[in-house]
């Protein structure tokens, strides 16, 4: 679109963020992206998602976007000449959506308090993550991506949290590649793409923010 | 209601008093559709509804021509995008996005922070309260100037946002605490009068008296006692 502004508000390490980064690039759109913090409320932060105040914010000529999610639908739609992110038939688009609401409502709290707890909760944490994972790589089965031939929405949804797998797998002492190899194969093909590689923080530097984040929640 | 063609098969797995259920039926009748409803005792779960929503075992599911879709925002989608008529989302990307986020505000803000309330009472209760009401604060600007969230008519975030006319202010009405007082949310109240005036809205919410004696009960359960 001709004099488009597209400003991201995002925060380095978000698994949320990195999904809006990856589909703005898949769509070839052009973007300011604006570090922000969300532990502290900048003006625009509060005016932009004065409900939240969380990032990442998608702000598309001065209106603000807010929900990863809903930004992956919104960038589907209004820059739909380039290649779709959510299937057309609306059956499949009805799974896509169901599978990302999983990853958000199910996979999320375990895959954080996986190293932010101890002792026997963090066990069954453990547990229910291996659990969230086994689930997601049956639903991948054989097809390449999630959406059958093609990268689309599920698989953005869930390399989202990609820089965080690493560590995961320390903190919960567990292997994906070893436990789930169909996963690790679709993690690889994924990363062949330059919008996921670009929009991925270094899994090393979560590791330590990991540390930073576990001294604050008083899990070291 | 107009009829669909008779080889299409829609069943709706749900139960008569979730606002969950409830809203797929709103859906449904507002676009004319035919559907069988399966009504599920969900503290004994059917090998059917088991069978089709693996993940969750939580009704609603949609069965459209035998295919299961679950999660009720994603079956609105579903059924806004397979039956054209009488749309419910707005057809503007950005106004659709809103819709989007309003409903999700509905089900994840204000539904998850109001229902702390129960086990709870004092100053606990009064906090929770107060939360709840400073998200219906944000409903209560949205609806300035509507008659509908959705603007003229009826809408996606209407439909979703019965969860708050007719089960948080029902709900309300039988615990005895004040969570959304006309003094402070005159919006709201005008906005569920003009739900009460529409006859799909009429049709397809649980009818009072029964509604408020199944929320007495299930409170007594749960050992709420009225303030």
């Amino acid at each position: 679109m001709a004099n488009d502004q597209v400003i991201l508000l995002d925060y380095w390490p978000s698994m949320f963020g990195m999904r809006t980064k990856m589909a703005l690039a898949e769509k070839g759109v052009k973007y300011e992206y604006k570090e922000t913090d969300p532990w502290v409320k900048t003006p625009l932060l509060i005016e932009m998602n004065p409900i939240h105040k969380k990032i990442p914010v998608l702000i598309h000529n001065g209106k603000p976007i807010c929900e990863s999610l809903i930004q992956l639908e919104y960038i589907d739609e209004v820059w739909s000449d380039a290649s779709p992110i959510l299937p057309s038939d609306p059956y499949q688009k009805s799974r896509a959506r169901f599978w990302a609401e999983f990853i958000d409502k199910k996979f999320y709290d375990p895959s954080w308090k996986v190293w932010a707890t101890m002792g026997e909760e963090h066990a069954a944490v453990k547990k229910e993550l291996l659990e969230h994972f086994k689930t997601l790589e049956t639903e991948l089965g054989d097809k390449p991506y999630y959406g059958g031939e093609v990268f689309g929405y599920l698989d953005i949804a869930l390399m989202g949290y990609y820089s965080w797998f690493k560590a995961m797998e320390k903190f919960g002492e567990f292997s994906i590649e070893t436990e789930f190899p169909i996963l690790t194969t679709w993690t690889k093909r994924c990363l062949e793409r330059e919008s996921v590689v670009k929009a991925l923080a270094d899994s090393d530097r979560i590791i330590e923010y990991v540390y930073v984040l576990r001294k604050k929640f008083g899990a070291a | 209601m107009a009829e669909r063609s008779n080889s299409e098969e829609v069943k709706l797995l749900g139960m008569w008093a979730s606002p969950f259920s409830r809203r797929i039926e709103i859906a449904l009748t507002l676009k004319g559709v035919s559907y069988e409803f399966l009504e599920q005792d969900i503290t004994n779960k059917s090998s059917l509804l088991l069978q089709l929503n693996p993940v969750h075992k939580m009704i609603p599911v949609l069965v459209h021509n035998g295919k299961p879709i679950s999660e009720s925002l994603v079956i609105l989608e579903y059924i806004d995008e397979t039956w054209r008529d009488n749309p419910i989302l707005p057809q503007d990307p950005y106004e659709r996005t809103m819709a989007r986020f309003w409903s999700k505000f509905v089900d994840e803000q204000i539904y998850v922070t109001a229902m702390k309330v129960v086990g709870k009472t004092g100053k606990e209760r009064d906090a929770v309260v107060e939360a709840t009401r400073d998200l219906l604060m944000f409903l209560e600007k949205e609806l300035v100037g509507k008659d509908f969230l959705g603007g003229k008519s009826l809408g996606f975030v209407d439909i979703v946002a019965t969860l708050v006319a007719f089960w948080l202010m029902r709900t309300e009405e039988i615990v005895g605490v004040k969570v959304v007082p006309v003094e402070k949310f005159p919006e709201i109240h005008r906005w569920v009068k003009n739900l009460l005036g529409n006859d799909v809205i009429k049709k397809c919410i649980p009818p009072e008296d029964e509604h408020l004696k199944y929320i007495r009960a299930r409170m007594e359960k749960l050992n709420i006692k009225s303030a």
